[in-house]
């Protein structure tokens, strides 16, 4: 029996185009290049779905009209995005929570510590990982068929047209093709060749930890690249925030993250101050950290903090590194100890403290110094100190195929008429750059959705013909 | 040197309430530090709201967090961090492996805790002993087991002060055991220990409530969403806590039954055996069957329970208590159909000896977790009743 749809991917948006394809009728195989233990790909890690909604729903508090969500879309990607697309995800956010549900998904208040979402974010119970093994279980129920260590190294195409797939020398036929596979982040080659040499001679990349799945390799964007399919976003881009340089070199997911940097100070490996760390919110600016430690001289920073931020921030994963005094703590860290007290102590003395409250954009702030410290500035001087080492982490790149508002690939400026694509593949397209909780699943779930549903009837349209041309 | 080093790390650790290094109570406190920082979980049960509440955790908090856990394998089916990840976090099995621990310390007295280690052999034992003294005891007052008896009474065979005067000691030194054990655990494993008495006190009874219904209700075996818990998959069953509900329920009525017996026998003077419609029959019956049909589902169950779920070493705890329970009934349903016939002391002393090693293991065996897990969520009502003391984040 011959196939009608083929998946290639095994995160959020294959899932979500494996099971509409199968509720459309069509005959479905999904190709998941991992083992089953790490399927799911970066959305695994993931926790919740920007949502728009009208009025308070069950985990949703008041309102996130579709004019606030565009905007807020608009602000982070700076216009580098397409209002067509953007508002058809951020519409097709509204409706998908019933299909999620009926397909195993449940929903939780948001988590302690993200008060700042409840309004904006809907948050899966247990996480992105229950969100996959849900869509599995339903996908293995509708008889979708699954493959793991099913890693697709090339397409044959022809006119546009999707014809097969290959896994090594086997060929998989299919009428129509849903490409959800990823971005090339864990690809640590194509980072480097991103990223390039710096003036000091450093390949940054080589010293990048990734966020997700080791398995976002690209093979299929590069392969795409070769078939001439439009592209769009820039390869050099990605998603990069400050880490604890401890975290192991894939998967290490949010609890990785360093949420002190706004309560203390960081230094590079020569011991300087380089950016403010109190300039907003870290929710706000924890984005922009990961390119500012990139462009640091070996890739690292430390944030500094004393006993003071204790409890005032979400528990890191790791310990920090502990002394009684700040020379102690140089030493500790590996910094030069006479440069890094002067940074300390230059600080320290360019505090002007107000009153300190961490939960507002309060007046402690610095006089005299550069770069200055513009909110929560409050002396380093109550020990225990800590320190924690900072690495960018990578959490996906921007470059993708080109798609319309039916997720088709497009070559030459023409839509294919059977291939499709979805998730990190094409986000780029409603993400140019930067970044807002949750909406890579807002996106991959709705293009997903689209993409399952358009190749389901790619299929039968050519199902239909073939019947009519063999009874003539 | 190296060994009184080790030795001097855990004395000093044990001194100060920390973790000791290589334990599970070190492993427990490992993994909570990665889900402190992660949170997904939060919605499944208590352990993870609990856990929001702390930066660190000593041992005493991982007793009290390792009791509050269900077993319901829901973090580890949804954890981006369970093995095969290197942070391998699993914290079902780990609380499992604490939990034993929980029994084995807080046990009185203490000797005995050694018990809960190689619980298969306790059992074992206890059952071998208690149905070779009853069958013993039977030959020795009547000269055979296999005739039918001369009454239908039970007193024919075990005069009734001579029941009394063997499982009265019995069941009361339970009781006592499990009370005191359950005691230090109560002012040991003390997360309102930072709040002033009537600040606790003022939400005591709400709290009393909610753990009562908690308790009774298994609500921590619903998965937080009401679809229920895991056992051979990543799917959800409600199976769990059905059968677990048929298993403490059937157990409760067999309990009542014979306590109404008892007010018969001393207030009226009605003597056993009772016949249907009597209150200890019907009790008893209803009581039995569900306690069959909830103990044989249950090992159904653990037999295909998922592999990284709980602790495997304590398997033999686990279905030795579940076979324990099921004997029990059986041999009572089944004296009810022997009564009269020369089956009748055979039967008896079948049941007497699985009642007594019930007994006998009461505060030795997987029986405590109850006592052990409805006093950790009774804390935790208390607990999340009062403010927390941390500013973390924009809470």
């Amino acid at each position: 029996m011959s196939l009608d749809v083929l998946v290639i991917g095994g995160g959020n948006a294959a899932l979500c185009a494996a099971l509409m394809a199968r509720e459309a009728g069509a005959s479905v195989m999904l190709l998941e290049s991992a083992p089953k233990e790490w399927r799911g790909g970066n959305s695994i890690h993931t926790r919740n779905l920007r949502c728009m909604h009208d009025a308070p729903q069950d985990v949703l508090q008041e309102a996130y009209p579709e004019e606030e969500f565009w905007l807020d879309l608009l602000k982070v990607t700076g216009g580098l995005t397409n209002e067509h697309l953007a508002r058809l995800t951020i519409r097709a956010s509204s409706t998908c929570r019933p299909w999620m549900i009926k397909h195993g998904v449940r929903f939780q208040p948001s988590l302690s510590g993200t008060l700042s979402l409840s309004r904006t974010n809907a948050f899966f119970m247990g996480g992105g990982k229950a969100l996959v093994n849900a869509y599995y279980r339903s996908a293995e129920k509708l008889g979708v068929q699954i493959r793991y260590n099913a890693a697709v190294d090339r397409l044959d195409i022809q006119d546009g047209q999707f014809k097969a797939a290959y896994i090594g020398d086997e060929r998989i036929e299919a009428k129509a093709c849903v490409l959800a596979a990823g971005g090339f982040e864990s690809n640590r080659e194509w980072l480097r060749e991103a990223w390039g040499q710096n003036a000091d001679g450093e390949w940054p990349a080589d010293n990048f930890l990734i966020r997700g799945t080791r398995f976002n390799q690209g093979v299929l964007i590069k392969d795409m690249m070769r078939h001439g399919a439009d592209m769009i976003g820039d390869p050099s881009q990605s998603h990069c925030v400050a880490i604890d340089a401890r975290a192991p070199l894939y998967d290490g997911g949010i609890c990785t993250r360093l949420d002190c940097v706004s309560l203390g100070v960081v230094v590079n490996k020569h011991a300087e101050r380089f950016y403010d760390e109190g300039e907003d919110f870290w929710p706000k600016r924890y984005a922009i950290w990961g390119r500012l430690v990139a462009q640091q001289p070996g890739q690292i920073g430390y944030s500094i903090i004393d006993s003071k931020a204790v409890g005032r921030f979400m528990p890191p994963v790791f310990p920090g590194i502990q002394a009684d005094s700040l020379p102690e703590l140089a030493r500790k860290l590996g910094l030069d100890e006479a440069a890094f007290m002067q940074t300390l102590n230059a600080y320290n003395a360019a505090c002007r403290v107000g009153t300190f409250d961490h939960t507002a954009l309060d007046d402690c702030h610095t006089q005299g110094i550069t770069p200055a410290k513009t909110h929560w500035a409050l002396p380093i001087d109550t020990g225990p100190f800590y320190g924690y080492a900072l690495r960018p982490g990578i959490t996906f790149t921007y470059l993708g195929l080109k798609v319309d508002e039916r997720a088709a690939v497009h070559f030459g400026g023409q839509p294919s008429d059977n291939l499709y694509v979805a998730g990190e593949m094409m986000a780029g397209n409603v993400l140019g750059k930067g970044y807002t909780a949750g909406v890579g699943m807002s996106i991959g779930t709705a293009f997903g959705r689209i993409a399952g549903t358009e190749a389901a009837k790619a299929a039968l349209n050519i199902k239909d013909t073939e019947k009519q041309r063999a009874a003539a | 040197m190296q060994q009184l080093e080790t030795l001097t790390r855990e004395a000093r650790a044990l001194a100060n309430g920390d973790v000791v290094p290589g334990s599970p109570e070190a492993e427990v406190a490992r993994q909570l530090q990665i889900c402190n920082a992660c949170r997904y979980c939060e919605g499944f049960c208590a352990v993870f709201p609990a856990m929001t509440r702390r930066l660190s955790f000593n041992a005493a908090d991982v007793h009290y967090l390792a009791n509050l856990c269900h077993n319901c394998g829901a973090c580890l089916h949804a954890c981006q961090y369970a093995p095969p990840h290197e942070f391998a976090v699993n914290v079902p099995q780990a609380m499992a492996k604490v939990r034993l621990q929980t029994y084995t310390d807080f046990a009185w007295p203490s000797a005995l805790g050694k018990l809960y280690q190689r619980n298969g052999l306790t059992l074992s034992l206890a059952t071998a002993g208690a149905l070779a003294f009853f069958m013993m005891l039977t030959l020795w007052l009547k000269d055979t087991l296999w005739r039918v008896p001369a009454s239908a009474d039970f007193y024919g065979i075990f005069p009734h002060n001579l029941l009394v005067s063997l499982f009265a000691p019995v069941f009361l030194f339970a009781v006592l055991a499990l009370s005191l054990g359950l005691r230090r655990f109560w002012r040991e494993v003390t997360p309102g220990r930072d709040y002033e008495a009537p600040v606790i006190a003022a939400v005591q009874g709400g709290a009393a409530l909610e753990a009562t219904h908690d308790v009774l209700r298994l609500k921590y075996l619903d998965g937080g969403h009401g679809e229920g818990c895991h056992n051979e998959d990543d799917a959800w069953t409600k199976k769990r806590r059905a059968f677990h509900h048929a298993t403490f329920y059937g157990f409760m009525l067999c309990f009542a039954a014979t306590s109404v017996a008892t007010l018969y026998h001393y207030l009226f003077g009605w003597v056993a055996p009772y016949d249907l419609p009597s209150l200890p029959k019907i009790l008893g019956a209803v009581g039995g069957v569900l306690l069959l049909i909830g103990t044989a589902g249950l090992y159904w169950l653990n037999l295909r329970r998922h592999p990284q779920h709980g602790d495997a070493a304590q398997k033999p705890m686990d279905r030795g208590f579940i076979a324990l329970l099921f004997f029990t009934s059986l041999t009572g349903l089944g004296l009810w159909g022997a009564r009269g016939t020369a089956f009748m002391p055979a039967t008896l002393a079948l049941h007497l000896g699985f009642v007594m090693a019930l007994f006998l293991t009461l505060p030795y065996g997987k029986f405590a977790h109850g006592f052990f897990r409805s006093a950790a969520l009774l804390k935790w009502t208390i607990e999340k009743r009062l403010p927390s003391k941390l500013k973390v984040g924009d809470e």
